[in-house]
C-alpha cells in the first residue's frame, strides 16, 4: 500500500526524468521488458471473455491475447487481462493501460478516426439482433412497437436501436442496464419484452437459460457489427503485428494448419505460402521485429482460428454459434487474410 | 506607537525570512504557492502533452452534435435527434428529480423512526433500531441491487393484467398498476382544455396557470383576512370567527376550476406491450428513489434521535412547570433547540444522498453521470472534458445545495447575544 | 402485639385470610406488556403495525431460509432437491453456490496456495492496531489478542496451510503479542513497521523493495536529526535526502541484496485481487494514508495563512462536493493524462490513490472538528508555555484532538468500506456485484440472484456494525475521560 504509492511516485519521477523515454510508438519494446501482455478484455461475457472459479480468464477474445503473447514473448500465458467496462475501454487503450483492446468492440468510423483506435482487423462478423420469448407470438422486429426493450448503455447497438425505431416510425421503451448479467436477469424477469445485442451475445445469453427453446432470436439483423481488436492510434509497427498475428490464425485455418500438425509442417510444408507462414523460408517475422517463428507460436497458444472458434463459442460448446459469416471465404465466408508475401 | 531612541529595528537580512516570525509566514506562503503552481502546471502540462500524443484537443464543439440515443425518462422534451449538451440537460433535471423527491422523503422517513425509536413502545422501539443498524451498516449498492431484484423478479409483468381473469390485479380502485418495468399510475386529463403556452419546446398548461394564479390569488386574500381579523381582536378583544371564509377562498375556486376543465383522472390502461394513457414511473427512479430513502432515512433517524436526545429533560420539565401543553411544549422548547442539533448534519446527509444519486449507474437509470458521463462519453470520446464538465456540475450542484441549507441553518442556530 | 388487643377488640378476626395474589397489573410479564406495548390506544396500534411488519418478514424469509440447499452441484440441482424435499410450490434458497464459491467472495482470485498471506496480513492488523485501540485495558486487549492470533492460525489451518508456513505465522504471532503485552510502547514501533509486512505479504516480490522504502524514511530522518539546529531548512534537508535515497539509491541497493540474500515470496499482481481481500485492502490503504494527508489539510484550515488555508479550503470543497464514482473514473479514466507520458499505474493503485484523497477531505473535516471542540486555553497554554508551532502540535493539541476525533474516523472508514464496493464500475472484482456477476455468469450458478447479496451483505453488516459499535465504546470511553 505505502510501498505502491511510494514506489509509483519514484516511479513517476524517475520516468519524468528520462524524458519521454517511453515515447509513444514503442510497445512493442515495451511489452518486451515488460515481459508481460497487458490485454483489455470484458469484465465477463461467457464464450468471449470471462474468468473461472480460479481466475484463469478463457473465451474467443482471450484466445487471440494468448496468441499474441506468444507471438511477441514466446508464452501465450504471459498475459495480464484487465477486465473493461463498456465505459472505460477506449481510454484504458489510450491512456496505454493496456496494449491491446480485445473486448468485442465494433469498428466504426468515429472509432477509428476521432477516438485514436486503430482496428487491426475484424475476428468475429456480427450483427445486432433481437430476442424474445415465444409466447408473445411476435416474429418480425416491425412489430415491436411500443415494446420494453433491454439495452446496454454505452454500445453501439444503443445508437443502432434509437436509428432502427425512428426509421420505422415505431416507439420504445428502453430499459438500460449496464452489464450483460443484467440484462438477462432482466429480460428472464420480463421486464422488458424483447433484448438487443449482438446476435453472438444473444446466442450465447439464450444458450445458459434453461429453457432456451421458448426464445427466439427475430430474423431482422439492424445494424453490422463487426468485432475486432484494436491498438493505440499512432504505433505502426505494433499495429502490424497484432494484425498479422490475426491473419496468421486465420491463414493458419485456410491452410489447414492446426496446433496438431504444425511442428510437422513447419519442417515439411511443401506449400510455399505455408513455409512463408511458419518462417521456414523468408523470414517475415524479422521485418515486423519479431523472429521467423511468431507465427508458430502464436497457432501454437490455442490453435488456428477455427480450433480457436470451435473451443470458445462453436457449435460444439454451450454457446453454440454457426460459423456463417465468420467461415472462410473459400466456404463462402468473409474471412480472409492478406497474402503472407 | 512611541519609538524608543536606540531600539530601531535591525536590519533586514536574507536569514529572516525564515527565522523572524514576521516574515516566515509569508515566506511559507510564497513557498506553499509556488509549490502549488508548480504541480497545477505540472499536471496541466502533463496532460496537454498526453493529449498531443493522442493528436486529441480540448474541445466542447461535441456538445452540440445530435446525441443519437434515447433517454427512457425525460422531464423536458428529448429524442434521439436532440444534441448532447440537451440529453446532459435531461440527465441533470433527472438527478434534481430524484435528489429532491428522495431528500423530502428520508427526511420524513427518517424523523419518524427517530422518533419512534424513543417511543415508550418497546417492539416498534426495538423495529426501529434494528431497521436503522441494518441500513446503516450494509452499502449501498446491496440496497439498490437489492430492492432492483425484488422489483424485477417479484411484481408481474404489465402482460399479467391482460385478459379476462388475469395473474395480477390494480391495486388502489383499478388506478395504479406495479409492474416489473415501471409503476403506472394515472394521469390527469381534461375534457375542455384550454390549451397551452409553449415556450419552445416546453409547453405550461393554461390549466396549470390558472390554478397557480387561483391558489396565490387564495393566499393574498387569507392573509388580508387574517390581518383584519387582527385588527378586530386589537380593538375589541374578540377574534371574529373566519375559518370558514379562509376554507372557501382556497376550495370553492379550486373546485370550480376542476368543474369547468373537467379535470379527471385518467387511469393506466394495457395497450400491446405496455400500459398507456398513465405515467410510467420507471423501476429504475423508483428503486433508486426507495434505496435512498431507506439508506439516508436511517441515518437521518439516528441523527434526529441524537437531536431529541440532546435537548436537556429539564427543557421540557420546565415549559410544563410554566403550564405549556405538551404539544406546544414540543413545538416551542424541544423541537426548536433540536433543530439546532439536527439541521447541521442533516445538511451533509442531503449532500450525500444527492451525491449517491450517482448509483443511477446500477439500475440504469439515465441522470447526469448516465447522461453526460455514460453514453455521451462513451460516443463522443471525450472523457476529458465530459469529467470536467460532470464534477463542476455536481460542485455547483453540491455547494449550491449546502449554501442554501446554511441560510436556513443560520435561521435556527443560537443567537448569542 | 397480637395478645394485648385480643382482649381489648371487640371483633378480630379468628382464622387468616389466604393470601391473594399480587393483582394482575403489577406482575412480571403482564405488567409489562401493558407499559411497553399496550399502554393506550396509540400504543397498541403501533404494537399491531410492529407485529404485522414482523410477521411479514418472518413469512417471507423463513420459508426460503428453513428450505436453504447447502450441497448440490448447481443452481438446478438446487432447484430440484426443494421441489422434491418439500414439494413443487416450495422457494428454498440455494447456499451451495455460496460454499462452492465462497473463496471467490472473500478471497477473489488468490492463487490458492498463498492464500494464507492475505489472512496473516489481516490477522497481524489486530496485532498492529492493539496498542492503538485496544490501549485501555489490559484484559480486553489480551483478549482481542488471543481471538486474532486463533483466529488468524485456524483458518489458515483450514485453507490447507503448510505446516511449516502455520508454525511460522504462530511463532510470529505469539512473538509480536507477547511484545504488546510486555512493552505496548514499544510495540507502536512494531506497529509502524506493519503497513510495510502488510505490503509485502499481499503483493509478494522481494523483501528488499519495501525495506529500502524504510530505510529511506529512516535517512530522511537522521538527516533531520543531524541538522536539526537549522530548523525548517533541516525538515527540507531531509525530506530532500529521502527523495534522493528513494530515487538513485534504493532500487540498484535492493537489486544488489536481492542478488545476495533474496527474501522473496512470490508476487501476485493486483489483477488476482478481488472481493474481501480487494474491499480491504482499498479500505485500510485508503485510511491509512489518508489520516496524514487528512491531519495536515485539518491544520492548513485553521491555519492564519490565507494561502495555505484557501488552498486547504479549495481541496476540501472540491473532494466533498463531487461522488466517489466520479473520482474512480477519474481515477480509471484520467489520472494517466495528469502523469508524465508513458507512465501507467496498475488499476488498484490508482482507485486506492483517488479512495486516499477522497477520504483525506472528510477526515481532514472530522479533525477539524476535533480542533475546534478544544477548549481554547489548550491553545494559550501552548503559547504560554513558548512552544513553537509544531510542538504545540505535536505535543499538546493534536494528541488531544485526534483523541476526540477517533470515533469520527471510524465511521468515515465505514462509510469508505462501504464505498469500496463502488470499485465495480472501474472494472475491478469487488464483493458485491463483480464476484456476484462472475458467479452467475458460469452456467452452473446462472440465476443465483438472492445468496450471494445475502451472504457479502452478511459480511458487510457484521463487520461495518462491528466498528460502529466500538467506536460507540471508544466515545463513551473518552467522555469519561474528559469528565
Amino acid at each position: 500500500m505505502k510501498k505502491s504509492v511510494l514506489f509509483g511516485s519514484v516511479a513517476a519521477v524517475v520516468l519524468a526524468a528520462s524524458g519521454a523515454m517511453a515515447a509513444e510508438g514503442d510497445t512493442l519494446n515495451e511489452v518486451k521488458t515488460r515481459g508481460v501482455l497487458n490485454c483489455g478484455v470484458n469484465t465477463g461475457l461467457v464464450g468471449f471473455a470471462a474468468p473461472d472459479a480460479n481466475g484463469n480468464w478463457s473465451g474467443f477474445d482471450v484466445a487471440f491475447c494468448k496468441a499474441l503473447a506468444a507471438a511477441v514473448l514466446g508464452d501465450g500465458e504471459k498475459v495480464k487481462y484487465v477486465p473493461l467496462t463498456g465505459q472505460t475501454r477506449f481510454t484504458a487503450l489510450s491512456s496505454g493501460e493496456v496494449d491491446i483492446l480485445a473486448r468485442n468492440s465494433t469498428w466504426t468510423f468515429q472509432r477509428d478516426t476521432d477516438l485514436k483506435l486503430d482496428f487491426i482487423g475484424v475476428n468475429y462478423y456480427d450483427g445486432q439482433g433481437f430476442m424474445v420469448r415465444k409466447d408473445q407470438r411476435v416474429t418480425s422486429a416491425k412489430e415491436l412497437n411500443g415494446a420494453s426493450i433491454c439495452i446496454q448503455t454505452g454500445t453501439t447497438t444503443e445508437l443502432n436501436l434509437a436509428d432502427y425505431f425512428k426509421a420505422n416510425n415505431m416507439e420504445y421503451r428502453p430499459v438500460n442496464i449496464d452489464s450483460n448479467a443484467e440484462g438477462e436477469q432482466q429480460y428472464l424477469a420480463r421486464a422488458c419484452d424483447a433484448y438487443t445485442t449482438d446476435v453472438s451475445g444473444l446466442a450465447a445469453t439464450r444458450a445458459a437459460f434453461a429453457d432456451p427453446e421458448n426464445h427466439i432470436i427475430l430474423p431482422e439483423i439492424v445494424s453490422k457489427e463487426p468485432l475486432g481488436p484494436a491498438v493505440r492510434h499512432g504505433d505502426n509497427n505494433w499495429g502490424d503485428i497484432a494484425r498479422w498475428t490475426l491473419y496468421a490464425l486465420v491463414a493458419a485455418e485456410e491452410y489447414g494448419v492446426t496446433s496438431a500438425n504444425i511442428d510437422e509442417l513447419a519442417k515439411s510444408s511443401g506449400n510455399p505460402e505455408v513455409q512463408r507462414l511458419l518462417g521456414a523460408t523468408d523470414e517475415l517475422g524479422t521485418m515486423i521485429g519479431l523472429d521467423a517463428a511468431w507465427a508458430v507460436r502464436a497457432i501454437k497458444a490455442g490453435g488456428n482460428y477455427g480450433e480457436i472458434f470451435a473451443k470458445t463459442i462453436g457449435e460444439e460448446t454451450p454457446i453454440g454459434l454457426a460459423r456463417g459469416l465468420n467461415a472462410q471465404w473459400t466456404q463462402g465466408g468473409l474471412l480472409y487474410a492478406m497474402p503472407f508475401r | 506607537m512611541v519609538s524608543y531612541p536606540g531600539a530601531e529595528s535591525p536590519p533586514f537580512r536574507l536569514s529572516m525570512l525564515i527565522y523572524d516570525r514576521r516574515y516566515r509566514s509569508l515566506t511559507l506562503q510564497a513557498v506553499v504557492f509556488i509549490l502549488a503552481m508548480l504541480a497545477a502546471s505540472w499536471f496541466i502540462n502533463n496532460t496537454l502533452q498526453n493529449l498531443a500524443a493522442l493528436g486529441k484537443t480540448l474541445s466542447f464543439d461535441f456538445l452540440f452534435r445530435r446525441a443519437g440515443y434515447d433517454i427512457p425518462q425525460q422531464l423536458i422534451p428529448y429524442n434521439s435527434d436532440d444534441t448532447h449538451l440537451r440529453a446532459a440537460v435531461v440527465g441533470l433535471l433527472n438527478t434534481l428529480l430524484v435528489s429532491f423527491l428522495g431528500c423530502i422523503t428520508a427526511t420524513i422517513l427518517g424523523v419518524l423512526a427517530g422518533v419512534l425509536r424513543l417511543s415508550s413502545n418497546w417492539l416498534i422501539a426495538r423495529l426501529m433500531t434494528v431497521y436503522v443498524e441494518i441500513f446503516r451498516n450494509i452499502p449501498l449498492l446491496l440496497w439498490i441491487l437489492l430492492i432492483l431484484a425484488i422489483f424485477s423478479e417479484v411484481l408481474p409483468p404489465p402482460n399479467a393484467y391482460r385478459g379476462d381473469t388475469p395473474e395480477a390485479g390494480m391495486i388502489l380502485f383499478e388506478t395504479i398498476a406495479p409492474t416489473n418495468r415501471y409503476t403506472a399510475i394515472p394521469s390527469l386529463g381534461m375534457t375542455n382544455s384550454p390549451g397551452t403556452l409553449t415556450f419552445g419546446r416546453i409547453g405550461i398548461s393554461w390549466a396549470f396557470i390558472t390554478y397557480a394564479v387561483a391558489f396565490v390569488a387564495a393566499v393574498l386574500a387569507h392573509r388580508l383576512i387574517r390581518a383584519r381579523a387582527q385588527r378586530v381582536q386589537d380593538r375589541t378583544g374578540i377574534r371574529p370567527v373566519t375559518w370558514w371564509i379562509s376554507l372557501s377562498i382556497y376550495l370553492l375556486p379550486l373546485l370550480f376550476l376542476t368543474w369547468y376543465f373537467g379535470l379527471h383522472l385518467v387511469p393506466p390502461a394495457l395497450r400491446g406491450f405496455n400500459f398507456a394513457d398513465g405515467i410510467n414511473l420507471d423501476n429504475s427512479f423508483v428503486v433508486l428513489w426507495l434505496a435512498l430513502t431507506l439508506y439516508t432515512g436511517a441515518f437521518i433517524a439516528e441523527i434526529t434521535r441524537a437531536g431529541i436526545l440532546a435537548v436537556s429533560k429539564g427543557q421540557s420539565e420546565a415549559a410544563f412547570a410554566l403550564g405549556l401543553r405538551p404539544r406546544r411544549t414540543m413545538s416551542l422548547v424541544v423541537l426548536p433547540q433540536a433543530l439546532r442539533v439536527i439541521v447541521p448534519p442533516l445538511i451533509s446527509q442531503y449532500l450525500n444522498l444527492t451525491k449517491n444519486s450517482s448509483l443511477a449507474i446500477a439500475v440504469g437509470y439515465m441522470d447526469l453521470r448516465g447522461t453526460l458521463g455514460g453514453t455521451t462519453l462513451n460516443q463522443t470520446g471525450r472523457e476529458m472534458e465530459c469529467m470536467v464538465l460532470m464534477m463542476a456540475v455536481y460542485l455547483v450542484l453540491c455547494l449550491g445545495i449546502s449554501s442554501g441549507m446554511n441560510l436556513f441553518n443560520s435561521g435556527v442556530r443560537l443567537k448569542e447575544r | 402485639m397480637s395478645e394485648t388487643h385480643a382482649q381489648t377488640v371487640a371483633y378480630v378476626r379468628d382464622s387468616m385470610l389466604p393470601p391473594q395474589p399480587p393483582p394482575m397489573r403489577s406482575s412480571g410479564a403482564v405488567l409489562w406488556l401493558r407499559a411497553n406495548l399496550f399502554s393506550g390506544p396509540v400504543n397498541i396500534l403501533l404494537t399491531l403495525i410492529g407485529l404485522g411488519i414482523l410477521w411479514l418478514i418472518f413469512d417471507t424469509l423463513w420459508p426460503w431460509l428453513s428450505h436453504s440447499v447447502w450441497n448440490a452441484g448447481s443452481i438446478r440441482e438446487c432447484r430440484q432437491i426443494v421441489s422434491e424435499t418439500y414439494g413443487p410450490e416450495a422457494n428454498g434458497a440455494c447456499f451451495a453456490v455460496i460454499r462452492a464459491r465462497w473463496h471467490q467472495f472473500v478471497l477473489g482470485f488468490y492463487p490458492q496456495e498463498f492464500y494464507w498471506r492475505p489472512i496473516l496480513a489481516f490477522g497481524l492488523l489486530f496485532l498492529a492496531l492493539a496498542p492503538l485501540l485496544f490501549g485501555a485495558s489490559v484484559r480486553a486487549r489480551r483478549i482481542v489478542l488471543a481471538i486474532a492470533t486463533v483466529l488468524t492460525v485456524l483458518s489458515a489451518a483450514m485453507l490447507d496451510t503448510g505446516l511449516a508456513v502455520l508454525a511460522g505465522m504462530t511463532a510470529l504471532m505469539l512473538a509480536w503479542s507477547a511484545l504488546i503485552d510486555a512493552r505496548p510502547g514499544r510495540a507502536l514501533l512494531a506497529s509502524l513497521l506493519y503497513p510495510f509486512a502488510g505490503v509485502w505479504l499481499l503483493w509478494g516480490g522481494s523483501l528488499w523493495g519495501p525495506v529500502m522504502v524504510l530505510a529511506g524514511f529512516g535517512v530522511g530522518l537522521a538527516v533531520w536529526r543531524v541538522a536539526a539546529r537549522f530548523g525548517m531548512l533541516a525538515v527540507a534537508a531531509g525530506a530532500a535526502a529521502a527523495a534522493l535515497w528513494w530515487w538513485l539509491v534504493s532500487a540498484p541497493l535492493a537489486g544488489l541484496l536481492a542478488g545476495a540474500v533474496p527474501l522473496r515470496l512470490v508476487p501476485v499482481t493486483s489483477d488476482q485481487f478481488g472481493g474481501f481481500v480487494l474491499s480491504i485492502t482499498i479500505g485500510i490503504a485508503g485510511i491509512a494514508l489518508s489520516l496524514p494527508i487528512g491531519i495536515v489539510l485539518a491544520l492548513a484550515r485553521r491555519s492564519d495563512m490565507p494561502v495555505v488555508k484557501m488552498l486547504a479550503v479549495m481541496f476540501i470543497e472540491f473532494i466533498r462536493g463531487v461522488p466517489l464514482i466520479a473520482l474512480l473514473f477519474v481515477a480509471s479514466l484520467l489520472l494517466n493524462y495528469f502523469l508524465p507520458p508513458g507512465t501507467s499505474f496498475d488499476i488498484v493503485l490508482r482507485v486506492i490513490i483517488m479512495v486516499t484523497l477522497f477520504s483525506a477531505a472528510y477526515v481532514a473535516e472530522v479533525i477539524r472538528g476535533g480542533l475546534a471542540a478544544l477548549p481554547r486555553g489548550q491553545y494559550e497554554a501552548a503559547d504560554a508555555l513558548g512552544l513553537d508551532y509544531w510542538k504545540a502540535q505535536r505535543l499538546i493539541i493534536l494528541p488531544q484532538a485526534l483523541k476526540i476525533s477517533i470515533p469520527g474516523i471510524v465511521s468515515t472508514f465505514i462509510g469508505m468500506f462501504k464505498d469500496t464496493t463502488l470499485v465495480v464500475f472501474v472494472g475491478l472484482f469487488d464483493p458485491l456485484k463483480a464476484m456476484s456477476d462472475t458467479v452467475r455468469a458460469s452456467f452452473e450458478w446462472k440465476g443465483a440472484y438472492w445468496e450471494p447479496y445475502f451472504f457479502v451483505g452478511a459480511i458487510f453488516f457484521v463487520l461495518c456494525f462491528g466498528m460502529s459499535r466500538y467506536s460507540m465504546h471508544l466515545e463513551r470511553r473518552l467522555k469519561r475521560g474528559n469528565r
